[in-house]
């Protein structure tokens, strides 16, 4: 799925979230904007597609925490930090940056669910589709 | 989901037990803001009733340094910025009885206590009673036998030579490294005990973040030990107050969608607690900055790994059927926590020297700059050879998103940047082979690509971190009021 798809629009239009770390351990929220987008990311921001785009990183392992009372899920992903805070060569070691490129990961929303959806007025993401 | 209202077994009266704790953060890391303290005390004293005051400053890494800044200075290994923190604060929450609990006292927190004492006199404040927690420090050599074999059960054995496991993990290779600090997270108890003692002030080192938060609870309800669901509510309470502004707007703005008003003030919080460990997150009076649902979101997931378990001394916390309310204007309530049986043993980080990290930068701007940083990034790489592990990033193309591999580099697409900088980094086991970097990126000024500017470089000492596991009975906490 690309972001050049009808109807797809970046996760960062339907979630918000944030990075901690714990050693060599990344944990990345997804906290959804509006409860009814919930059920979208359980079903497409899978562990999988995680896996996927921090591909580069090499995860030993990604798994997902599914949060219904809070509409939310939680990434933990092993292994992605070079070592983590005291090791990595990063200049960002800690990967607190990370959330925002979980951020970019191609959503398809349905046209019901578009009016949740926080749709920002800048020109740069234009909707597609 | 609470259960009935318990006795108190002991301590605090049925009247005072009934009515809210007020637990306020001043500070989220070492080298929070010092002007963060002032507004939360003034609303802590204007909502009147029982208040705490809670200063977080020691992230992983913070303690392993301030145990190095032990070493080289008897009399230092606190937090540095005590005093600037303290100061704005300290006389008023003596006078109007808001207690005060920090991890500040970091490797020193005898050092810390006297530190408080002296300046209680110099503010012309009464004496404080100021207690210390400790019994986290496991850096003597009397801890070592212990330690070694934790390392061992946690699958980095540690041998005293240096080759080995450990020293593999923390990337050090055969240099292996001395143990810098080790320190076990201790709980609330400690903390609590030292209030119960009549503490104005609570120095502690090491404990788990949440327990600064748990301990005035403890202390001030009475709950029992093993009041699993009580604990595990006050634990996330502490836990959504830990990193200061991070639950009232800070960390938290990306204008167009998360819009944060007045981020430059941003009020620290001040979680209201109630005799069944339930709270309130609110933020101190006229400060910018927003409490709402997400940004309690946020922080509440913020460093949790399975939100069924998350482990402190204290209770296993299980917020995997949490909601959060909004209960008032930049005020949300945290409900449905539930606690689980503490871990047998306490989670300990050991630190330990394993060589140097050096860093080198120049900058590539106008037309093509980008391929002047790639020219430039070739040039390094090309003379580096086999030096050992060389991370290149190009700032302005690909730097914090890639991996020290280099991969998500190769990867991006090469386009037409016009500002770039590029930056490498090595880790060594000397320090010579670390400033050979250093070397190779300021010839990049005469011997690289045309227009290259702005040359930094950086050199220091590495420390690796192991985490392993304690039994608890290893390490009792101990409490003294210093005088």
């Amino acid at each position: 799925m690309s972001l050049d798809e009808p109807g797809t629009v970046p996760l960062r239009w339907a979630a918000h979230g944030r990075t901690g770390d714990k050693g060599n351990r990344s944990n990345i929220s997804v906290i959804a904007w509006h409860p009814a987008l919930y059920p979208l990311l359980l079903e497409q921001v899978t562990e999988d597609a995680v896996a996927r785009l921090f591909a580069a990183r090499r995860p030993a392992r990604v798994a997902r925490h599914a949060l219904p009372t809070l509409h939310a899920l939680n990434f933990v992903l092993d292994e992605v930090l070079d070592g983590g805070v005291n090791d990595a060569l990063n200049l960002d070691s800690h990967g607190k940056t990370l959330s925002f490129h979980l951020m970019t990961l191609p959503l398809q929303v349905p046209a019901a669910l578009r009016r949740c959806l926080k749709i920002p007025a800048l020109p740069a993401e234009a909707p597609s589709g | 989901m609470s259960d009935p209202p318990r006795v108190a077994r002991a301590g605090p009266i049925l009247r005072r037990m009934s009515r809210p704790l007020l637990v306020g953060c001043a500070a989220g890391f070492s080298g929070d803001r010092t002007d963060a303290a002032r507004p939360v005390v003034d609303t802590l004293l204007a909502r009147g009733g029982p208040a705490c005051l809670v200063f977080e400053t020691l992230a992983e890494r913070t303690l392993a340094l301030a145990q190095l800044a032990r070493e080289a200075n008897p009399q230092a290994g606190y937090e540095p910025l005590l005093d600037e923190m303290l100061a704005p604060v300290l006389a008023d929450c003596l006078a109007r009885g808001i207690r005060i609990v920090g991890n500040f006292g970091a490797a020193n927190p005898r050092g810390a206590a006297r530190r408080v004492l002296a300046l209680a006199g110099e503010l012309g404040a009464r004496r404080p009673r100021v207690a210390v927690v400790e019994g986290d420090d496991l850096s003597a050599p009397g801890h070592r036998a212990l330690l070694l074999q934790a390392l061992r059960e946690a699958g980095t054995p540690l041998d005293p030579d240096g080759d080995d496991a450990a020293a593999q993990a923390v990337g050090a290779g055969a240099a292996g490294g001395d143990i810098a600090s080790a320190n076990a997270y201790l709980g609330a108890e400690g903390i609590a005990q030292a209030l119960r003692a009549g503490a104005d002030v609570v120095v502690t080192g090491r404990v788990a973040d949440p327990s600064l938060t748990v301990g005035p609870a403890l202390a001030h309800f009475g709950w029992a030990a093993d009041d699993w669901d009580r604990l595990a509510r006050a634990t996330m309470a502490g836990h959504l107050l830990e990193c200061g502004a991070q639950v009232s707007g800070g960390y938290y703005a990306d204008p167009g969608f998360k819009d944060v008003p007045d981020l430059a003030h941003v009020g620290f919080p001040i979680a209201e607690i109630d005799a069944d460990g339930g709270c309130v997150v609110f933020k101190a009076d006229g400060t910018g900055g927003c409490v709402d649902e997400h940004t309690v979101k946020e922080q509440l997931l913020y460093e949790l790994h399975d939100p069924a378990a998350y482990l402190t001394p204290d209770v296993v916390a299980d917020i995997s059927t949490a909601a959060v309310e909004q209960v008032g204007p930049d005020r949300v309530r945290l409900a449905g926590v539930r606690g689980h049986p503490r871990p047998a043993r306490l989670k300990a980080l050991v630190f330990r020297r394993t060589g140097w990290l050096a860093e080198g930068e120049i900058s590539y701007a106008g037309p093509g700059a980008e391929a002047r940083a790639r020219l430039a990034a070739q040039v390094l790489r090309e003379r580096w050879g086999e030096g050992g592990p060389l991370r290149l990033d190009l700032l302005g193309v690909c730097s914090v998103f890639g991996d020290d591999a280099g991969r998500a580099l190769a990867a991006s697409p090469v386009g037409d940047a016009r500002d770039v900088r590029l930056r490498a980094a090595t880790r060594q086991p000397t320090r010579a082979a670390a400033e050979r970097l250093a070397r190779e990126v300021t010839a990049l000024y005469t011997c690289g690509p045309a227009g290259g500017g702005g040359v930094r470089t950086a050199l220091r000492e590495r420390l690796g971190s192991l985490a392993c596991l304690v039994p608890r009975e290893r390490v009792p906490t101990r409490v003294e009021i210093v005088s």
